[in-house]
């Protein structure tokens, strides 16, 4: 990490991640680095998968039971609540929805991301943990929709997290993000959603790409 | 009885009591599905779950404590279990009961929750300690009228094991302590609902209120272990009232009947009244509860 990289990560850095020195009961003083005290440094790693009818066992179980994180970006998030009334009844296909990220296996980006909102995003993606999956809902997340030279929103979603499923539309109604979640299951069932693995494989990529946009990198590099 | 033999019908029972924990969870969340007019999960979806939640491939920790916090949660449900004799009048299902097993099974439902208090505090999210803060104090007054309950049925019977209870309430249905002794029943099932955490008294849990409090942090195989745990637990605490209260069960088909029927009490009345806050919730406990506790006891003293 450069110099000038270093000294800009310290100018948005929040005061209480400071390093500061803590006077201890006894009069002695702690030095207090907590970027490096408090957060885990280190790197995901690529998971390999078991082979053969376990994992596809495994893989069965994980579709059945998709659970989604509660995080609702942009427009779209209006269209997820219908989803778990009587008329759409998401529970049927093994779909529920967490409030924390550490117990979800879905993110659903719904909707434009905008600068701000990015950075949130990759600190709750990478706060699941492996296996994961990225459902994109709407057109914003494909192409940036009708948000695509706007000065504050990002235009492809791909380039900073590895998506699994795009529904289109704007907004999509639920019945197609109920046959999006269906598509997903297909993905995990036949082996192919690796998103988490290909995000840590590919972590440099995505990560320079998040850094060109997120100007205020104030966080660890990855948030465990 | 040889020993091993024993252990044998112990692991038995256990299996049993797991797998009837799991499907009777899946029946409950499709009763209250179609209720609320949807079609709900499948049936087999708690086993989907915990397969998913020990399969996961990435798992972080957050130091010692952390790793405790479930394994003490499930020993307070495998200890309720240990000491708890399921059948009435069978030596292979009942366990390692012994005199004053109902003493230290009361302790044990308290047990679990002290392990994940420890647990959720290193797990350092700020929102776990407001749960685990909640929980323990709504469960405190959970502890109050049933074990108000548990001092009646010991005068009542001159007794402190449940083998005993369960053999004192045997003859005919008018035997039961629901019928013998309506007020520590009374107690007991009103704070009954508080153990079971459903609706007036699941705000602990609830995620709109707070990221759904203690098990916040908790994944994976953490959290595979807390579902373990919930799923013995629901059905040990259903089978320690229908010992207390409901004349036990000479068989596993009237211990299953008498347990979904017990553990739906708390569902209905969940389906039916909405969530207290918990400055709503513990005085509630602290009024009908408490004071028909009471009752029972002084009732008893006076005769």
């Amino acid at each position: 990490m450069s110099d000038k990289q270093q000294n800009q990560e310290d100018k948005f850095l929040a005061p209480e991640n400071r390093k500061h020195t803590v006077i201890g009961p006894e009069g002695e003083e702690i030095h207090v680095d907590p970027l490096n005290d408090y957060f885990c440094q280190d790197l995901p790693k690529v998971e390999a998968p078991y082979k053969g009818i376990l994992e596809k066992f495994l893989n069965w179980a994980r579709a059945e039971s998709l659970w989604v994180l509660a995080f609702g970006t942009g427009c779209g998030s209006i269209e997820l609540p219908p989803l778990f009334s009587p008329r759409f009844d998401a529970y049927r296909f093994g779909v529920a929805m967490r409030p924390t990220p550490r117990q979800s296996g879905v993110l659903i980006i719904s909707g434009y991301l905008s600068v701000k909102t990015l950075k949130r995003v990759i600190r709750s993606y990478e706060q699941m943990q492996n296996p994961k999956y990225v459902i994109a809902l709407g057109s914003c997340t494909i192409n940036g929709g009708m948000y695509w030279d706007s000065y504050n929103t990002i235009n492809r979603l791909d380039q900073y997290l590895p998506v699994d499923i795009y529904i289109a539309g704007y907004m999509p109604r639920p019945e197609s993000i109920l046959s999006g979640f269906n598509k997903l299951k297909e993905r995990i069932k036949n082996g192919d959603a690796e998103g988490a693995n290909d995000y840590a494989e590919k972590l440099d990529w995505y990560k320079a790409n998040q850094k060109k946009i997120i100007k205020d990198w104030n966080m660890p590099s990855y948030n465990w | 009885m040889n020993i091993f033999l024993k252990i044998l019908f112990v692991l038995l029972g256990l299996f049993i009591v797991l797998n009837w924990g799991l499907i009777m969870s899946g029946i409950i969340r499709k009763i209250i599905a179609r209720v609320g007019m949807r079609r709900g999960i499948k049936v087999y979806q708690p086993y989907i779950n915990l397969i998913k939640n020990y399969s996961l491939r990435s798992q972080l920790t957050h130091g010692v404590m952390f790793y405790l916090g479930p394994v003490f949660r499930l020993s307070g449900g495998v200890g309720i279990f240990l000491f708890m004799p399921l059948i009435y009048g069978s030596e292979y299902w009942s366990n390692f009961s012994f005199t004053g097993d109902l003493i230290l099974i009361a302790y044990f439902m308290f047990f679990g929750m002290l392990g994940m208090a420890l647990g959720a505090g290193e797990g350092g999210h700020p929102y776990s300690g407001i749960g685990v803060a909640r929980g323990l104090a709504q469960f405190t007054a959970v502890e109050v009228p049933f074990t108000l309950a548990i001092i009646a049925l010991a005068i009542q019977y001159k007794t402190l094991s449940i083998s005993e209870i369960v053999a004192a309430q045997q003859g005919g249905i008018m035997h039961w302590t629901l019928f013998t002794n309506p007020l520590a029943t009374i107690a007991a099932m009103l704070s009954f609902l508080g153990a079971m955490g459903h609706s007036p008294f699941n705000v602990v849990m609830a995620p709109q209120e707070n990221p759904i409090g203690p098990p916040t942090e908790y994944h994976g195989t953490f959290l595979g272990v807390l579902q373990t745990n919930r799923a013995i637990l629901h059905v040990v605490e259903a089978v320690l009232y229908m010992n207390l209260f409901f004349g036990g069960a000479g068989n596993w088909g009237v211990l299953i009947l008498k347990s979904f029927l017990i553990y739906f009490w708390a569902v209905f009345v969940g389906m039916v009244f909405p969530r207290f806050r918990v400055d709503q919730s513990i005085p509630w406990l602290l009024k009908i509860p408490l004071v028909s506790g009471i009752l029972a006891i002084v009732l008893l003293m006076i005769k």
